[in-house]
């Protein structure tokens, strides 16, 4: 059967080769997406080690005699800044599952039957969603005290945890849009059926709703949080000791001009170690899950 | 209510009105189910059959009018659908199976969730429905793995698993490959000699004229005429059913 089907398309593709006019070509899902080249690849890499590389070799020039070499400086500080991208890591990590823990919800509620929890779940994302990242940021280290009072004892919150919660709110918001989509793109068929099976809508949402989310989510949910991931040295601007803060600090403390560009490529790099992995996951699960 | 016996029409519907806004689905509809009968439902493309089909477990509301199941009122605020649609299983035309669940899962999920039967006992009764609708051995394919007929079949295994007393098959086979019709077909009509009690919404006219008892001509949101096949398809009485007749047959 299958080579039944197969032979005519053979022939529309010969004929469309052929001849001048217009041709109503075969539909290839994903074929020729324009923004597919713009994804995350190994040459990326391989193009920022060799900058790396470049700008190194640069800076042993200009530096001055007597001056420790640029490779031996930039190893020196390198386990402060594993420390301070260790951060950047943990704030992602924190912000995504605080941001993911709130935007299910706040998803579900842009889909609820209730007209009230409806528009006041779109407004809240809406408001997050479109909201600078930075802004958020700035309100978050402002407005939350940097002590509260659980009954007797004095919690402190330090600032990376209050950016973490700053980041968290467009994570909210982008998450809650995921939902949202993910829900109305289930066919309106699995719906009924599940209401002519006599599932309740609670039931309909949890056994056969959401689990089909899921799998459509999940490629877009890491891609979210390989975002975040590179937006979390925002949190230097509110003066979280993280890895950009920190480089920041290495160029003050070494007071070497020839530094500067090496030591950002560098964490550069180390950004882009981190979320190659997950982009290329994403993108293989995005083709497996195309298939079904 | 609840004075309902077997003698009674399984499902009566009285002047029923539906509108889609400005749209009249069903303009004033009439007709009577007998408990084991087969009805088939035939008309053109947008005259209502599927909204019947779905008023009678009320998945669409009605406007006007009484649908009556074994004797409940379908159109009205107190009904009580979990009872209603464990009574009415439908079948849909592009069948619907939850595709992240194997043929068997997907037959189990209703009984034990919704029914909270014993796991066991409805594993039993699925692979016994599986053997029923021929797909011995797809118990563990998920629904992208089968044909489309091969699907349909689970999907009339899936409805079966709750043990309704009404089936309701809406354009069943529209979607499928035509060699994959005749093995749903065939199935269908097994039900039918169980006296399992049908209503078939169908384009197929000689599957129509071998299984019903008696086949319902809709045109416009209003029921035609009815006969049983026979005389419908030797002597329609109505110019409107003829014109259908002769531009499909």
């Amino acid at each position: 059967m299958g080579a039944r089907l197969e032979r005519p398309r053979v022939h529309a593709v010969k004929f469309a080769r052929q001849t001048d006019l217009p041709v109503l070509l075969p539909f290839r899902p994903g074929g020729g997406a324009p923004h597919a080249a713009w994804k995350l690849n190994a040459w990326h890499g391989a193009l920022l080690a060799a900058a790396l590389t470049l700008s190194v070799g640069v800076a042993q020039a200009q530096a001055g005699p007597g001056a420790p070499s640029i490779i031996a400086t930039i190893i020196k500080w390198t386990p402060l800044l594993a420390q301070g991208f260790a951060l950047n890591i943990a704030m992602s990590f924190l912000a995504m599952a605080i941001g993911t823990a709130l935007g299910f919800p706040l998803g579900l509620g842009q889909v609820s039957l209730h007209a009230p929890v409806r528009s006041v779940s779109w407004l809240v994302t809406q408001i997050f969603r479109n909201a600078p990242w930075l802004v958020l940021l700035f309100y978050c280290m402002l407005l939350i005290p940097f002590e509260i009072r659980v009954g007797g004892s004095i919690v402190p919150l330090p600032g990376w945890l209050k950016s973490t919660i700053g980041l968290s709110l467009p994570v909210m918001a982008n998450v809650s849009e995921l939902v949202r989509g993910a829900v109305r793109s289930i066919p309106f068929g699995q719906w009924e059926a599940s209401e002519a099976l006599a599932f309740t809508r609670t039931q309909t949402l949890s056994m056969i709703i959401l689990p089909q989310c899921i799998r459509r989510m999940t490629p877009p949910w890491m891609n979210l949080y390989a975002i975040l991931t590179v937006a979390t040295p925002l949190a230097s601007i509110v003066g979280v000791s993280e890895a950009m803060t920190l480089t920041g600090d290495i160029l003050s403390s070494e007071g070497r001009s020839e530094l500067l560009v090496p030591l950002y490529l560098y964490l550069l790099l180390a950004f882009f170690l981190y979320c190659y992995p997950i982009a290329r996951a994403t993108v293989m699960l995005e083709r497996r899950l195309q298939v079904h | 209510m609840s004075s309902w016996t077997p003698d009674q029409p399984l499902i009566r519907i009285r002047d029923v009105h539906k509108a889609f806004g400005a749209l009249v689905v069903l303009g004033g509809i009439s007709l009577d189910v007998k408990k084991g009968e087969v009805v088939c439902i035939i008309g053109p493309s947008g005259s209502g059959k599927s909204t019947l089909l779905r008023c009678i477990n009320a998945l669409v509301p009605i406007d006007r009018g009484s649908i009556e199941v074994e004797g409940q009122e379908v159109n009205t605020p107190s009904l009580d659908k979990l009872a209603l649609r464990r009574k009415v299983g439908m079948v849909f035309q592009q069948y619907n199976l939850f595709p992240h669940r194997t043929a068997l899962q997907n037959i189990m999920m209703a009984p034990i969730h919704v029914l909270k039967r014993d796991r066991t006992e409805v594993e039993a009764h699925a692979r016994k429905l599986m053997r029923k609708v021929r797909l011995e051995g797809k118990e563990d394919a998920y629904p992208g793995q089968l044909s489309g007929g091969q699907q349909q079949r689970i999907a009339i295994a899936r409805s079966l698993a709750m043990n309704p007393d009404v089936m309701l098959f809406d354009e069943v086979t529209a979607a499928l490959d035509p060699e994959t019709v005749k093995d749903v077909l065939i199935t269908i009509r097994e039900l039918a000699e169980e006296h399992m009690t049908c209503v078939i919404v169908t384009h197929e006219m000689g599957f129509a004229r071998e299984v019903a008892d008696e086949i319902y001509f809709t045109d416009g949101g209003v029921l035609v005429e009815h006969a049983p096949p026979k005389e419908f398809f030797t002597n329609p009485r109505d110019e409107r059913t003829r014109q259908f007749l002769n531009q499909i047959l």
